[in-house]
């Protein structure tokens, strides 16, 4: 046990912290910059039909943003960039820290777990916005990541050090890393899908107000949503086999009806309630979107609720 | 008003609409959530298979409601005839489903692709190019590009092809596979077997039946047949975090390892082995494994002369993270009554003015015995209760000289002496003991392929797109015409690509094309 790189890991949370707020009013001045001024007022569907000739073969979306507006707010866009980038490095510098002065994966209670969680929905959006400009999705995704860093700290801290001997296993890598990397994605497909309910009802209202504007359209919104879960879906479930396996050698069963298995095995269930919601004929997309929303719901009262108040024996996992 | 006249339903007409409704992918959904909901009390609730102690105290604390839960199977969730009849109802659903769409996914696999469409430029996405190259030249790069990943049939001035059939494929056999999870799980159930044991140092255990503390066994076991290993266990080391502090790290077990010398059968050599929390052992037809441990203070009890009457090493329980531990002492050999302890041990023993005796560390570090004596029958009509717990329904307490309730308070090496010339009882040492969990579960690779074929067949059907792609070539005055169509039975943002591989490859074949830019019909309309 290491407590000067301990210590070094919690300085680069708090860091990350502020880095994370400065992006988040970052992104806030982008999306204000993007309200036109007044009299501007355009009809976003006239700038959403603009996607005609000479885009053979582009997707509606990348012609769908503004000009005018990507021009006023492109500086604040790339500043929280710019942190958002940083604020990722510096998560990923704690836990790689903590690692270091516990000599095991930083993966070993719901501190290390949120904070990997929110490394890697950090780092899906920074990756993702070097292939993409994702301007409009800033603010949605740094604010519920600095919330979650917040919770972890405030709430959910834990003291550096060893492993009880259930966990000491080369099984917790893959499982918790795995578990991480699909709540990461199921984050921000739930960002996503929150947004497609929001933009779908602006424009079935015909209106919408101007931050809105620099949204891509709910058809677009959507089917990203839907890439999102099609990734993280498969990952939960390896996530799920990879508990039992290692359920069976820890605690001698694969399958244990433990409060956490338990709501593993809804999440599970909602999101493939999810998938066939939105291959089944006569169920819109809305509310095959509402079950994806719900099954995000489940993930949440898993890494809190359950952990808290719930007895069982993944309760090491809490505090 | 007139009446409505209804057609009326055979009874295998109405079988036909319920089997129809209960395959339909609206009632599968409907069963998919009903099944979460239904998973849902389990965490709630105390669940007597994984806990009968805590289940129990739930039922005595809540006199009003705890029966009624218990009647309505809220203690047994995953064996209740509502959650059975949910994940039932799901599989018929399931299996209904996928019979049929095996059939016709069997026949799609066997007939070639349809016919081109008299109209390409109907489908939602098409190209239109005119290039510098024959009929068959122009078809057979569309056939390059399409490779072997689609079934390709021709004509001398059409091509159709039909990819993805992967996709289907994986959806079936994720199904199907999530069918062998649970006949995996049945098949264990039925012959698999778990029993528990507490072992002290220095004692050992065979398997066998009457061994055992607890066991359960499936319906098709027969106990006689259990090999007949046996296992003795040398040394337990057990080590807490003492270094450091806040909150659920002080304390915190930090290792559990047993050396156990295990023996085959009776009479074979003994194997020196490493029993460890993650570390279970195979033996043949069953695998050990290390679950719990606790302390087994060695107590001695003698009568006024001085004879022994009770000395071993005696288990108690953990109650709290701290250990401490609660147990008995059974001496049915005292006369002229029985005589019966019962108590705490600490481990790290202090005495508290508000909880009286308790641990405040779980290691031995200062250990102490907390005991009072009961005395009279301990067994009355042959039902002693639990190892760790006194039946005082035919006992009173004792009470010493003074005439308070007798506390009898031990370190080890100490000797008390009990008053009333009942003898004495000594705190000899502390040994520990490891709660072992023996299992065997024929089923579990059944049960682990199949989930490990629904994750493959899942990435599969979820990244695999079934698309139709169509060629048609006509001659023109000096060029050829081509038009390419496709058409995706789901969502398939990478349709469009598909046709715009094939346009580059036949221009490009070409050379430089007579019309530059070649003709290109952009999307029109939506790209649904």
């Amino acid at each position: 046990m290491n407590t000067t790189l301990a210590l070094y890991a919690n300085y680069a949370i708090y860091s990350a912290i502020a880095v994370l707020t400065l992006a988040m009013l970052a992104y806030a001045l982008y999306l204000s910059r993007a309200v036109p001024a007044r009299g501007e007022v355009r009809d976003r569907e006239v700038v959403m039909a603009g996607g005609g000739p000479g885009t053979a073969g582009a997707s509606p979306s990348d012609s769908a943003t503004p000009v005018e507006t990507v021009n006023a707010g492109a500086r604040w866009s790339g500043v929280g960039l710019s942190f958002s980038t940083l604020a990722a490095l510096l998560i990923g510098a704690s836990l790689l820290l903590r690692g270091l002065a516990v000599h095991r994966p930083p993966l070993g209670n719901l501190y290390e777990f949120v904070c990997a969680a929110s490394f890697f929905v950090m780092v899906g959006f920074v990756g993702w916005s070097r292939r993409r400009d994702l301007s409009w999705l800033g603010i949605f995704v740094v604010t519920p990541v600095l919330l979650m860093l917040m919770l972890a700290v405030k709430a959910f801290y834990t003291e550096a050090s060893a492993l009880m001997p259930a966990l000491q296993s080369y099984w917790l890598s893959i499982h918790v890393s795995m578990a991480v990397i699909s709540v990461a994605v199921f984050t921000l497909g739930a960002i996503v899908a929150l947004l497609y309910l929001l933009v779908d009802r602006f424009e079935r209202a015909g209106r919408a107000p101007g931050w809105a504007r620099v949204l891509p359209g709910a058809r677009d919104l959507e089917r990203t949503a839907y890439s999102f879960h099609i990734v993280a879906f498969p990952l939960w479930t390896f996530t799920v086999i990879a508990g039992a396996i290692w359920a069976r050698q820890a605690w001698a069963s694969y399958w244990n009806w433990d409060p956490k298995e338990v709501w593993s095995f809804i999440i599970w269930v909602v999101y493939a309630a999810y998938l066939h919601a939105r291959a089944t004929t006569g169920v819109t997309r809305q509310k095959a979107t509402w079950i994806a929303v719900a099954g995000f719901s489940c993930i949440i009262i898993n890494y809190t609720i359950v952990n808290m108040f719930f007895v069982g024996q993944h309760s090491y996992a809490g505090t | 008003m007139t009446d409505i006249q209804q057609p009326k339903l055979s009874a295998l007409g109405w079988a036909r609409w319920a089997w129809r409704q209960l395959t339909s992918m609206r009632t599968a959904l409907f069963l998919l959530l009903l099944l979460a909901v239904a998973a849902l009390p389990g965490s709630i609730w105390p669940q007597r298979s994984i806990d009968p102690v805590r289940t129990a105290n739930y039922i005595a604390d809540h006199p009003r409601i705890g029966p009624w839960l218990d009647r309505l199977g809220f203690f047994e969730v995953y064996a209740s005839p509502w959650f059975s009849a949910v994940y039932l109802l799901l599989f018929l659903s399931l299996v209904g489903c996928v019979l049929p769409r095996l059939r016709v996914h069997v026949r799609a696999l066997r007939t070639p692709p349809p016919r081109v469409p008299a109209r390409l430029a109907r489908l939602e996405h098409h190209r239109e190019l005119s290039v510098d190259l024959s009929s068959a030249e122009v078809l057979a790069q569309a056939r390059s590009v399409l490779g072997r990943r689609y079934r390709v049939a021709t004509t001398e001035e059409t091509l159709s092809a039909e990819g993805g059939y992967g996709r289907e494929t994986g959806n079936l056999l994720f199904h199907v596979a999530l069918l062998g999870i649970i006949v995996g799980v049945a098949i264990g159930h039925i012959f698999g077997w778990k029993g528990d044991v507490i072992v002290p140092v220095g004692t050992g255990f065979a398997n066998t039946e009457i061994r055992y503390d607890t066991i359960q066994y499936g319906p098709r076991v027969n106990p006689r047949d259990f090999t007949p290993f046996s296992l003795t266990l040398d040394k337990l080391t057990v080590t807490f975090e003492d270094q450091v502090g806040g909150r659920g790290q002080f304390g915190s077990p930090r290792q559990f390892v047993a050396d156990v010398t295990t023996h085959a059968r009776p009479g074979a050599p003994g194997v020196r082995q490493t029993l460890a929390v993650n570390h279970p052992i195979e033996m043949d037809g069953a695998t050990v494994f290390l679950l719990g441990n606790g302390y087994a203070p060695v107590i001695t009890v003698r009568d006024k002369d001085g004879k022994v009457l009770y000395s071993q090493a005696t288990p108690f329980l953990a109650r709290d993270n701290n250990y401490t531990s609660s147990g008995a002492v059974k001496v049915s050999g005292a006369s002229p009554k029985e005589l019966g302890f019962f108590g705490n041990f600490l481990p790290t023993g202090v005495i508290t003015d508000d909880q009286g005796p308790i641990s405040i560390f779980p290691d031995a570090r200062d250990p102490a015995l907390a005991l009072g004596l009961y005395e009279g029958e301990l067994a009355p009509g042959g039902d002693g209760g639990s190892v760790y717990t006194l039946n005082t329904e035919k006992m009173t307490q004792v009470k010493a000289d003074s005439g308070d309730i007798l506390r009898i308070w031990l370190k080890p090496g100490e000797t008390m002496k009990l008053p009333g010339d009942r003898g004495s009882i000594t705190f000899d040492r502390v040994e520990r003991w490891a709660g072992l969990s023996i299992r065997h579960d024929p089923a579990r690779w059944l049960t682990l392929g199949s989930a490990l074929l629904a994750l493959g067949a899942l990435i599969a059907q979820l990244t695999i797109k079934r698309r139709r792609v169509f060629v048609r070539v006509a001659p023109g005055d000096g060029v050829t015409l081509v038009t390419l169509g496709a058409l995706s039975k789901s969502d398939d943002a990478g349709l469009g690509d598909v046709l715009d591989k094939i346009g580059a490859a036949i221009t490009s074949s070409a050379g430089s094309p007579r019309h530059t830019p070649p003709r290109q019909t952009p999307v029109r309309g939506s790209n649904r």
